[in-house]
Parts: C-alpha cells; structure tokens; sequence
C-alpha cells in the first residue's frame, strides 16, 4: 500500500467513489479504501430512484443539484448510467398529507422545481393503470424532471473514471484503526498496511458509526434493514416512480421492462441484517396486486435486502468534526443516498479543496444534533 | 467465428467477461454486478458454473477460491399473484 496520501476515502460506494472522481478531477492525490468490492453495499442494493420532491429545502437543493449532473453524467465518466426522467409520482392518501404535500409544492416551485399538485381525477392522467381508488389515493404531486438511474453503473462508473483520472482504488481492504495525535488522524491502519493522510472521509455507509467510534466520534445513525424486489420484464407501459409514504411502499419500471420496488416493514428493528423475509415479499405482493391488478400475473425474480444509515432527521451528515479535525462525515443517507451523492460530493470536493462550496453543508454538520431538528417527513422509513 | 455467450438471459459473451477479469473483477460477485450475467430470469443456473470456469482459467483462481454467488429468493420466479396468498420456499 502506498505510504501517504491527500486525502483517504472509506467505502467504495457511491458517495465515496463519486467523492474519489470530483477530487482527483481537482488535482488532489486520492485513495479509497473499500473492504470488499466497489458497490457491495447499498449502493449496489438499492431502487435507483432519483426525486427532488423533499419536504426540507436542504433536500430539494442538494438533489436538484444532483439531477443537473445526472443529466450529463453519461458523457462527463463515459459510460451508460441508465439515467431516464419518468418523473415521480407521490400520492396522498389523508387530508394531513394533502396539506403537506401543497405545502411541500410550493416551497420546492420557490427553489424553481417544477412540480404540480394533482387532484384525485388527474392521477390517472399520469400513470392509466393506477387503481387509484383501490388504493385510497386522494391527490398526488407531480414532478416530471425526477427519475431513476441504475445505481450500479453509476458507482463503477464513478470509480472507473476517477481511477482513470489517477485515483488508487483498494478493494479487499479494510479499516481497522487511526493513531491520533493533537485532535488529528496521522495515520490509518487497514489490513493492508498503514498509510498517512491529510484527511480521512467517513463514507462507510451504515457502517460509518462503527468507524466513528474507533475515534471516540459518536454518530446518532442507525443501520435499518430495507428489502427490496424484481420481476421479469414486461412490456414498458409506465415510466415515474410511484411512493406512497402512506403505505411506506414504492415501485417503478425499468427500462427493460422489470419491477422493481420495495416496502419499509415499519417493525423493523435496528441492526445489521441482510436476510431476506416472507413477510417482505407478501406485503410487497399485496401492495403490487392492490396498485395495479394486473401486475398479478408478473413472476417475481429475486428479492434482496440493504441497509438504511438513518439520522434522526432523515437527513444526511456532511462535513468535519469537532473534536477529529480531519476526519469528514459523508454518510448518514437515510435511505436517499443514491440521488444525492453527485451533488454531496461535489460539495465535500469543494470543502475539502478549500472551495467556496456551492451550496451551505453547515447546516448539515454532525454539531446540528445538539440543538432542535427540522426532521425530513418525506420519506418510506 | 462466432461468439461465444456465456449468459443467455443477459447476452453476456466470453470476450465480455474476459475484457473484464483483465480490468480486475476477478470475483463472481464482482463480474454480476459490473456485467449483470446471473441475473437473468434463471438466475444464473445456466451461467453461474461457466463463469466459475472461466475464473479458474483465466484468473488462476483455485476452485475452493471462488465464492459462489448467493442464491436470491425465490428459488424459481413465482407470480406476484401466487406470492400473496402462497408462501413458497425461504425463511422468514
Ligand atoms: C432497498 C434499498 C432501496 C434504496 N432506494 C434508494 C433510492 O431509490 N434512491 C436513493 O437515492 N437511495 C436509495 N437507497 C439508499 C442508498 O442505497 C444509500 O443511501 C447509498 O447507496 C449510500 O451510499 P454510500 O456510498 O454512502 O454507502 P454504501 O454504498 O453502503 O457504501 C459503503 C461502503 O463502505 C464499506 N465499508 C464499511 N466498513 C468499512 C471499513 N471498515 N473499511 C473499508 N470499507 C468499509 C462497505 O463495504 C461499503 O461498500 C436505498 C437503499 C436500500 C437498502
Ligand atoms: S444464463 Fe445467466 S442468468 Fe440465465
């Protein structure tokens, strides 16, 4: 392993390898540390979904920032991401969501998204195969520029392209300890040999707790098993992805015609498990029956499960300590970690480089959790 | 000549799956996820014990080396239909 680098990056994940390209494009000496391969973790385990309609403006800005670059990413790593705009489509089933999501609309059109509010008769207009009544939706929002990319090409194609770029990229090797000196890491021992560096990025995703504490750094995340499917592709006939927080349940189209969508079991406890449950794939089953009927004859492929690094307030925790003064937080994605991680890194690469970073990550710092919270409602937990 | 395909439901060819052992994916897991081979409507029955041998050839690896991918469920594809009445085979 090599003796010193400017900057160490744990997990090779989507955020860690995005983090990885925006550095060495900015000239920075980079090294990521993964413990099995590129994408092992949830970043090669989740739904692609990509939306912009979140209930906290932080939210709404770091993924609109993020689907400006998805938008060119195909061409700036040079390899196919998949990426389509189908649009999301998010229902209401009570007046307490309708009056959420109204006012969820009109803060997300003040940060210049555009994003209608559907009525009950307009849902159909969107998606014809949608039991709308079945289902007990009563409104919905609306926004055409979300989406959906395939997350595994997208970390490769990260990692490829910052490896190209000069990046050092360690699969098979782990974390295992930090020898600290005056509040700073001097040096980082893994399986695979020790290495110095200037500083050190926590992108370990649900595992990025564990790495805190090996530094005394106490992070509030909990890791939540999620569990997710696939069917056999079937003819395209709808594009958006369909969220019902309601039913704590999501699903869309690939575009090769498969299923894809998961159900939050809200009786999950934490912990770090990857064992798929009957229970999953019956809920998931009721759930698909009762949106679209016709999805009954579909045969479902395989079912598998991720982890969710949640905060309590479903947002993300970016940017340095207090008491490590260069150990960086890049994790706790609550579950939305895919959509974001062009932007959150672009703007860990700015703070990082001493850059003005393009939007304000303070807010968004690890110390937030001392005082009051505004908590992200907008999310299949 | 023509090609040789080591996966059928996803068309992933030898000249693919040696391209990318070269760029050192060199685990089974690995080469699912940068080629998506095995994850196909058989999953990977067809596909799987090729892949092992082309490892063993082409990257040297010893048979006891090469992880076998894990089985997802469910074992065969079952309707959505089936799966909400019906349990099938998997642990709960
Ligand atoms: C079922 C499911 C569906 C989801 N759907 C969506 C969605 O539609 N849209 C969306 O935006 N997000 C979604 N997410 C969330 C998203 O997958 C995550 O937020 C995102 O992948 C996090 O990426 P990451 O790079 O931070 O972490 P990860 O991808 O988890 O990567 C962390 C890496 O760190 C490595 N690591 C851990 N410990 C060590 C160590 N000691 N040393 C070295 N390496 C280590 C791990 O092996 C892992 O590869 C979903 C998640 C799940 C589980
Ligand atoms: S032949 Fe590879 S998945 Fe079926």
């Amino acid at each position: 392993m090599k003796e010193r680098t400017d900057v160490l990056i744990i997990g090779g994940g989507v955020n860690g390898c995005a983090l990885a390209y925006y550095l060495v494009k900015r000239g920075a000496n980079v090294t990521l540390v993964e413990r099995e391969y590129i994408a092992c973790g949830s970043s090669g385990r989740n739904a692609g979904g990509i939306r912009q309609q979140w209930s906290t403006r932080e939210n709404v800005r770091l993924a609109m920032g993020s689907v400006k670059i998805f938008e060119r990413l195909d061409e700036e790593l040079g390899c196919e991401t998949d990426y389509r705009q189908g649009g999301y489509l998010i229902l209401a089933h009570t007046e307490e969501e309708v009056k959420q999501f109204k006012r969820n609309v009109s803060m997300q059109k003040s940060e210049g998204l555009e994003v209608e509010y559907l009525e009950q008769d307009e849902i159909n207009d969107i998606v014809p195969e949608l039991n709308v009544e079945g289902i007990g939706a009563i409104g919905a929002t609306w926004c055409p520029s979300d989406g959906h990319a395939d997350p595994i090409k997208v970390t490769i194609g990260y990692a490829e392209a910052a490896a190209r770029k000069g990046a050092q990229i360690y699969k098979y090797t782990e974390v295992l300890g930090f020898r600290v000196e005056d509040n700073e890491i001097v040096e980082v021992k893994t399986s695979r040999g020790s290495i110095r560096a200037d500083y050190i990025v926590n992108a370990a995703g649900a595992y990025s707790k564990e790495i805190a504490k090996l530094l005394g750094v106490q992070l509030p995340n909990k890791p939540y098993r999620h569990e997710i499917l696939i069917t056999e592709p079937v003819k395209p006939f709808f594009t958006p992805m369909i969220i019902s927080f309601h039913d704590n349940f999501y699903f869309r189209q690939t575009p090769e015609g498969q299923i894809i969508g998961g159900w939050g079991n809200p009786r999950e406890e934490p912990g770090y498990n990857y064992e798929s449950s009957l229970t999953f794939a019956k809920n998931m089953a009721r759930l698909l029956t009762k949106y679209m009927p016709k999805l009954r004859h579909v045969n479902v492929l395989r079912q598998w499960a991720g982890l969710y690094d949640v905060t309590p307030d479903a947002r993300p925790i970016l940017g340095p300590v207090e008491t490590v003064r260069n150990f960086i937080q890049m994790n706790g994605f609550s579950g939305h970690g895919f959509m974001v991680a062009p932007m959150t890194a672009t703007l860990i690469a700015q703070l990082i480089m001493g850059e003005k970073t393009s939007l304000p990550i303070k807010d968004l710092s690890l110390e937030r959790f001392k005082g009051e919270v505004v908590k992200e409602v907008s999310v299949v937990g | 000549m023509g090609e040789i395909i080591v996966c059928r439901c996803r068309d992933v060819t030898l000249e693919m799956v040696e391209k990318a052992i070269d760029e050192g994916y060199k685990t089974v897991e690995e080469l699912k996820r940068k080629l998506r081979l095995g994850m196909g409507p058989c999953q990977g029955r067809t596909c799987m014990r090729l892949l092992a041998g082309i490892l063993r050839r082409k990257a040297g690896l010893k048979p006891e080396a090469i992880k076998h991918h894990r089985i997802r469920p469910p074992v065969r594809p079952v309707p959505v239909g089936v799966l909400e009445v019906e349990a099938y085979e998997g642990e709960d």
